[in-house]
């Protein structure tokens, strides 16, 4: 046995930061509400603070005669944002953004698929950089070079014109609704752009859930007498789907909401992002811009809540 | 008789590494076979190729007679139970272990119940609806030897299945596993690098070493006669004892093995006569029944196991190790 002089086993040594963070590993929850506080006052107060203001304005109306907003409760705003030509814009925007949320799965998947399973190193840091590198860029030179390039002056056109298809550019030009004088000024511009800046939040979470697979689970499935289509459906598709379901929440959100590119590219008729700018700016109707603004929050609480009866959060 | 799997010059190679090398083997039907050896020995690329996970570089594999090249996994008639399972964590106990038949296509109702025999007979009844994830590991064991069963396989292929279980659990299911061998009749393949494992189960072991087989037989056969210095080594806690050695105490003058459990010990100094050295106690380890030994013999440490009643040692004493004359056995220099 040695002797050990008292006070000579633990180090009782230290000044104000010592004693501090020997009180916060004493008491964990103090330093994790010290943590989070900032970030849910941010989040609690500053932001959905003003987003249920915004929502509260939907239940006002506007004085038609003053233009000033009446204070009182009132569902006659909602009324409005059923008229036909609200209607208009609140199905074209839907459509839209389903188009693009559809489209950008298909063309993420086999994308992310790859990354995930196949792409290493240096493929895979190509992957990230190929992927990414567009966000980079200002968004609105990515519009702005999109609209030069759809544009019948541009390199579609010249393009076509060389490999002598200007009829099949035209066919589709013809194409009754979606069609137009030019590929920048109809809806197949304004789809082709929106597929192109959001694809990049359709691909990363669809490769991450991918990653997430293991590779045995592939293995198992193969021996246990699955051909790769059946694996497909029923490891691979499900285990990926939160991903895309997650990639799809951006695209579509984002679809739902943009009021700058249906504003540079396609033709002149209104997105539910351009209404509820045009409404809150120009036309000074508060109350129907936070009633087209409840909008797009209740289509994406439907489409949740059906993705999550079908059942695409099991394998979260 | 046609064998259950057949190796004829089997070869495996990544790159410049050489997995399996030139593998010769027959695995009878109806056999639990045990593949032992080190990690990266080719024990787990062998039970890949008969999956059909790999295909061989050269040579040739045939399953029941049939020839495997070529064949992709879901065209074998073979199952696997992996070494961590690969439950699938989206789908209840059931649809995991219905999951064989019904990409087969058989209807609902039928492989549901042919997926609760299977769940009664690793004694699994009232899982059905859970998830792997509220499992623990030797339930999940079990689900995936269900999984792998309930489609009736020729030749079942098990990867270190044990590994990830606790000593009780894993010595609990070795039994249960060759219980259920004997009563199935299916032919086991058993990856493992648990050299206890593998002799107390299988009714024959391969030892692999560098992707090749060092020695095939029965377990009694490997761990009395191992082939070489490496089988010794590896099977069990035997003396390796060198050439120069030997030849000094009366031995053929080659590397020999020698059993821990055949040399007895007294306390005291050299006695006259040959199969005997004069030793030097290093450490003592009590395990219940037997105490093991470890002893330095002029230079050679040499470990015995010894009944716990032959009365205490201590560390430094010297002692006396006596072997009968016939307890060497004379091996293969070969690492």
């Amino acid at each position: 046995m040695t002797d050990t002089a008292a006070g000579t086993v633990h180090d009782r040594h230290g000044g104000l930061l010592r004693r501090i963070s020997d009180t916060l590993f004493r008491h964990p929850h103090l330093l994790l509400t010290l943590l989070i506080a900032p970030p849910l006052l941010w989040l609690g107060i500053v932001y959905l603070g003003s987003l249920l203001a915004l929502l509260a304005q939907s239940f006002f109306s506007i004085d038609e005669f003053s233009g000033m907003v009446k204070r009182e409760f009132t569902l006659s705003t909602y009324a409005e944002l059923l008229n036909l030509a609200n209607v208009d814009v609140i199905l074209r925007s839907l459509v839209m953004a389903v188009a693009v949320t559809l489209a950008a799965a298909l063309i993420a998947f086999p994308i992310a698929y790859y990354a995930a399973r196949y792409a290493r190193g240096r493929w895979k840091a190509f992957f990230y950089l190929a992927v990414m590198l567009p966000l980079w860029s200002s968004y609105l030179v990515r519009v702005y070079a999109w609209k030069l390039i759809l544009a019948k002056e541009g390199i579609i056109t010249w393009l076509a014109d060389k490999l002598y298809i200007t009829w099949a550019l035209d066919a589709i030009l013809a194409l009754p609704v979606i069609g137009g004088p030019s590929l920048s000024i109809s809806y197949i511009g304004t789809f082709l752009v929106f597929l192109y800046v959001w694809l990049p939040y359709m691909i990363l979470p669809t490769q991450a859930a991918l990653e997430r697979v293991p590779a045995n689970l592939l293995e198992a499935s193969a021996d246990l007498g699955a051909v790769p289509r059946q694996t497909f459906w029923t490891v691979i598709f499900p285990l990926a789907l939160p991903g895309l379901i997650a990639g799809s929440i951006f695209t579509f959100s984002l679809t739902l909401g943009d009021y700058i590119i249906p504003q540079i590219v396609g033709t002149s008729t209104y997105f539910l992002g351009q209404a509820v700018y045009t409404l809150q700016g120009t036309a000074g109707n508060i109350p129907l811009a936070a009633a087209f603004t409840v909008v797009p929050i209740v289509i994406m609480g439907i489409y949740l809540s059906i993705a999550k009866r079908m059942g695409a959060f099991d394998a979260l | 008789m046609t064998s259950a799997v057949s190796f004829q010059h089997v070869s495996r190679h990544f790159g410049p590494v050489r997995a399996v090398d030139d593998v010769v083997l027959d695995i009878a039907p109806g056999e639990f076979f045990a593949m032992l050896g080190p990690s990266g020995s080719g024990k787990t690329t062998c039970l890949r190729l008969v999956a059909g996970f790999e295909q061989p570089t050269s040579g040739h594999i045939e399953i029941f007679g049939e020839t495997a090249e070529g064949l992709p996994p879901y065209r074998r008639n073979v199952n696997t139970v992996f070494q961590d399972y690969a439950l699938f964590p989206h789908m209840n106990i059931l649809d995991n272990v219905a999951y064989g038949l019904m990409v087969k296509g058989m209807p609902r109702r039928t492989r549901e119940t042919k997926a609760r025999d299977a769940l009664d007979l690793v004694e699994l009844k009232g899982f059905e609806a859970r998830r792997p994830s509220q499992l623990s590991g030797g339930q999940r064991q079990r689900v995936a030897l269900a999984r792998a069963l309930v489609n009736e396989p020729k030749v079942l292929l098990l990867d270190e299945p044990l590994g990830a279980l606790d000593l009780k659990l894993r010595e609990q299911m070795q039994v249960e596993l060759k219980t259920l061998q004997r009563n199935l009749g299916i032919t086991f393949v058993f990856v493992t690098h648990d050299q206890s494992e593998a002799l107390s189960m299988a009714d024959r072991v391969a030892i692999f070493n560098n992707g090749k087989i060092v020695q095939v037989g029965a377990p009694k056969d490997i761990y009395e006669r191992p082939r070489t210095r490496f089988v010794a080594d590896f099977v069990g806690s035997s003396n390796v004892l060198p050439p120069d050695f030997t030849q000094r105490t009366g031995g053929p003058g080659k590397w020999v093995s020698l059993r821990p459990e055949k040399i007895t010990i007294a306390a005291g100094g050299m006695k006259p006569g040959s199969h005997a050295v004069e030793a030097t106690v290093t450490s003592v380890h009590y395990q219940g029944a037997v105490t093991r030994v470890n002893t330095e013999a002029a230079g050679q440490a040499i470990a015995v196991s010894a009944p716990s009643s032959f009365g205490a040692v201590n560390i430094g004493d010297i002692v006396t190790l006596q072997w009968p004359a016939d307890a060497f056995h004379a091996m293969e220099d070969e690492a």
